[in-house]
């Protein structure tokens, strides 16, 4: 692992709302971190793309569109076929307290939902990340 | 099996690897980088810089996707400052390029400038080489969004792109010495905005009074173009990639090429010599040490240039 931890911040499929995204980008910069921003409308496929061109530690993903069933399986998966299976992947957003389970069966670190404290996910993302 | 054959055989996540360990400089990245040293100096570098906010990385989006569309192969590195006073940055430079995405011709590495000034991170050069030699035809950098004598881009790049756009200035901005300088061409962007036409004046009038003064190992043979585009909608790009392959031309045919191949080369040997002298030289000395001559300089004992004459005689 790197120096300098380095965080892909993305927000897969359609919803338009990034101000959460934002937050917690800047947040983790302030943090010390290398935070890549790629911005909204992005598909899985895109995501592990850019989490294996910029070498990231973690991958973070804001979803409120109520699609996270589908869309974090797939970026999880596409990270585990790219050899990336020591990207951590955290989730933001409105998640049903019924499918965090699930979500975190299927690879996820720590789930954010609204009002956490950003300084809560940063000490997630360097706990997690320092674990290797 | 180690970076350098993986990345020769276009194995895509080695690349990312070994440009992380370039930016935290250590013995494997120079190791990597000696190998994959001959097989650099094929890839045409096109810099791209200007203030922040002309649209620079739209352009770059633009430029790769035209390179592309002409079959050549693109890597691109996006440098974006880091926070001096946290050390985090935010690198948002992926935002303006989605259209990329999904292109297996394409690589995209976006730095942050670690405290390095000039419009680069220090790494920049030897992740540029490293895309040079993973067999991309053009490697695009862009900048940082940099003010005036943020020009260390003209010793990296064979090409410079300056973008300005309409209304930062008047034309004595143009006038003064830095960007304008290290252009081989001048891009107005948002040339559909008022003050487009005014802006491009000006820049032809700044260009003409600096070619009646050209001073030595100015190349007055080439005289650079100004072009108006608006990359948002790609208008103008196409004139760009045209110039950019002109200027290709000329670099090559009048021996230039090789003369900023070889003036590189220079700097990198200077750079590295420097930093690995001062290196030794600090190793060997102690921090204990130095400190002590600080306090000395800091209270009037001694004087900076007869501290660093003892620091390098008596080691």
């Amino acid at each position: 692992m790197g120096e300098r931890l380095r965080v892909l911040i993305a927000k897969p499929g359609l919803d338009g709302h990034d101000r959460g995204a934002k937050v917690v980008a800047r947040a983790l910069r302030d943090a010390g971190m290398e935070v890549i921003y790629t911005g909204l409308r992005q598909t899985p496929e895109m995501i592990v793309e850019a989490a294996l061109q910029e070498d990231v530690d973690a991958v973070g993903l804001s979803i409120l569109s109520g699609a996270h069933m589908t869309l974090v399986p797939r970026v999880i998966q596409g990270l585990r076929e790219a050899g990336l299976d020591h990207v951590k992947v955290f989730v933001g957003g409105i998640i049903p307290d019924e499918d965090v389970y699930a979500l975190k069966e299927a690879g996820v670190e720590a789930i954010f939902g609204p009002g956490t404290s950003t300084l809560t996910i940063v000490e997630a993302v360097r706990r997690a990340c320092s674990e290797g | 099996m180690e970076l350098a054959p993986r990345i020769l055989e276009g194995d895509r996540r080695a690349l990312a690897r070994l440009i992380s360990l370039i930016e935290d400089d250590g013995p494997p990245a120079r190791e990597a980088m000696a190998a994959l040293h001959p097989h650099t100096g094929r890839a045409h570098v096109i810099g791209v810089t200007g203030a922040p906010g002309t649209g620079k990385s739209t352009l770059v989006n633009e430029l790769a996707k035209g390179f592309r569309r002409r079959g050549a192969t693109v890597g691109i590195v996006a440098v974006d400052p880091t926070s001096p006073f946290t050390g985090g940055a935010l690198l948002g430079d992926r935002v303006r390029m989605r259209d990329l995405a999904g292109d297996p011709g394409i690589f995209i590495r976006s730095m942050a400038t670690r405290g390095s000034l000039g419009g680069l991170a220090r790494a920049t050069g030897d992740v540029v080489r490293v895309l040079d030699a993973a067999g991309f035809a053009v490697v695009l950098v862009e900048t940082v969004g940099v003010g005036q004598a943020e020009v260390d881009i003209a010793r990296t790049a064979h090409t410079t792109i300056v973008v300005e756009a309409p209304g930062l200035g008047d034309d004595v901005q143009a006038l003064k010495a830095g960007l304008m300088e290290i252009a081989d061409i001048l891009v107005v962007n948002k040339a559909d905005r008022p003050g487009a036409a005014q802006t491009a004046r000006a820049l032809e009038v700044a260009l003409e009074l600096g070619r009646n003064n050209a001073g030595p190992g100015k190349d007055a043979a080439w005289r650079p173009p100004v072009l108006k585009t608006i990359a948002l909608d790609g208008s103008g790009v196409a004139e760009v990639l045209e110039a950019i392959a002109a200027h290709r031309a000329y670099l090559e045919s009048s021996g230039l090429w090789a003369h900023r191949e070889r003036a590189r080369a220079r700097d990198d040997l200077l750079r590295a010599l420097e930093q690995e002298l001062l290196g030794r030289l600090l190793a060997g000395v102690g921090e204990a040490a130095i400190e002590d001559w600080v306090d000395r300089i800091a209270r009037r004992e001694v004087d900076v240039y007869t501290a660093v004459q003892a620091l390098i005689e008596n080691r």
